[in-house]
């Protein structure tokens, strides 16, 4: 019973690894390959839209880092093949997308929800302190307060 | 009464916005080319790879550029919509042939009909970067002075050929 459980744990991992296929490398020198993906990794991939450029394993996605490898070895810079790919895919795939009227939510909507959230703060509080304050007591009420104190004191042992 | 407003209309804003959000369709990113000049492009025909084809010769005409390939799947979907589109002859539709063999490309169209005046071999894809295609199938309409006018994202379907795609193309020819 346990060697069958092994014999199709192993036919298992065969199986894995045969559906595996090693990433090729970008280019064969490892300091451009650095530059690509610093470039891609601020890239949306366009087929699986929460990957990067660089973790896609979409074949557009490693068609496009193709197009940055040939890029920077042609001597075009990070901010020029952002550039090409905004023309082309638009805002959407930038990660850092630009500050602009349509962004502008997107950017300010944040700061905007903490100042919200500080003022209701300081406003609850303030209320809170407000109300807790003690009133003093009337006449009337110091007179039962002495009256149930004093009865505190003769009944206790 | 006044304890229950704030809260209440705190949900039914957000309770909208969540509802809106729904009905968005994320996949569908806006292409940035709409309203502008189709890029350049000279391809080789899928049938006579000697000869070539360039968005310069499709000028002085409204046409569709389809993508399609043979190894996508939702292609087959939207093809008998294709077919019954060219056969109607209202406009003429190319076809993008993306990161195919042109082996299984020519057989795709034998078995399931040629709708295409003729299909371009985009072997590497790059004319696709152009066109900023990122799902196939899509498919571009261009004017007549080679602007992109339109972009279906996937698979047409009939509702978007009548409602969309065939009152623009009328809007174009006339």
């Amino acid at each position: 019973m346990a060697s069958r459980a092994a014999v199709i744990l192993t036919l298992a991992c065969v199986a894995c690894t045969v559906g595996a296929v090693e990433a090729p490398p970008l280019a064969a020198d490892p300091l451009l390959e650095a530059r690509v993906l610093e470039v891609a990794g601020e890239l949306r991939c366009l087929v699986c839209q929460n990957e990067t450029l660089a973790a896609s394993q979409s074949g557009l996605a490693a068609d496009l880092r193709k197009q940055i490898a040939q890029q920077l070895q042609a001597g075009r810079s990070p901010a020029q093949i952002r550039d090409y790919m905004v023309e082309r895919y638009g805002d959407f795939v930038l990660y850092r997308p630009p500050f602009q009227a349509t962004t502008a939510l997107l950017w300010l909507g944040p700061f905007a929800l903490l100042v919200g959230a500080l003022v209701f703060l300081l406003r609850t509080l303030a209320r809170r302190s407000r109300s807790a304050v003690p009133a003093a007591l009337s006449a009337d009420e110091r007179r039962r307060v002495r009256r149930l104190l004093d009865n505190e004191e003769a009944s206790s042992p | 009464m006044k304890r229950t407003t704030l809260p209440l209309l705190a949900f039914g804003a957000l309770f909208a916005l969540m509802a809106t959000g729904l009905t968005l369709k994320p996949r569908e990113v806006p292409s940035p080319l709409i309203g502008k000049a189709a890029p350049a492009f000279t391809l080789a025909l899928l049938d006579a790879p000697g000869r070539t084809l360039s968005a310069q010769d499709l000028r002085g005409k409204v046409w569709l550029l389809n993508v399609w390939a043979s190894w996508c799947v939702a292609c087959r979907l939207e093809h008998p919509l294709v077919l019954e589109a060219a056969q109607a002859g209202t406009v003429p539709i190319y076809g993008l042939n993306y990161k195919d063999q042109p082996a299984d490309a020519q057989r795709w169209l034998e078995r399931f009909g040629n709708p295409y005046v003729a299909s371009l071999s985009d072997r590497e894809g790059l004319v696709g970067i152009d066109f900023g295609v990122y799902g196939v199938p899509e498919t571009f309409v261009i004017d007549k002075q080679g602007v992109i006018r339109h972009k279906v994202i996937g698979p047409l379907t009939p509702e978007t050929l009548r409602d969309t795609v065939m009152p623009l193309l009328r809007k174009l020819d006339g």
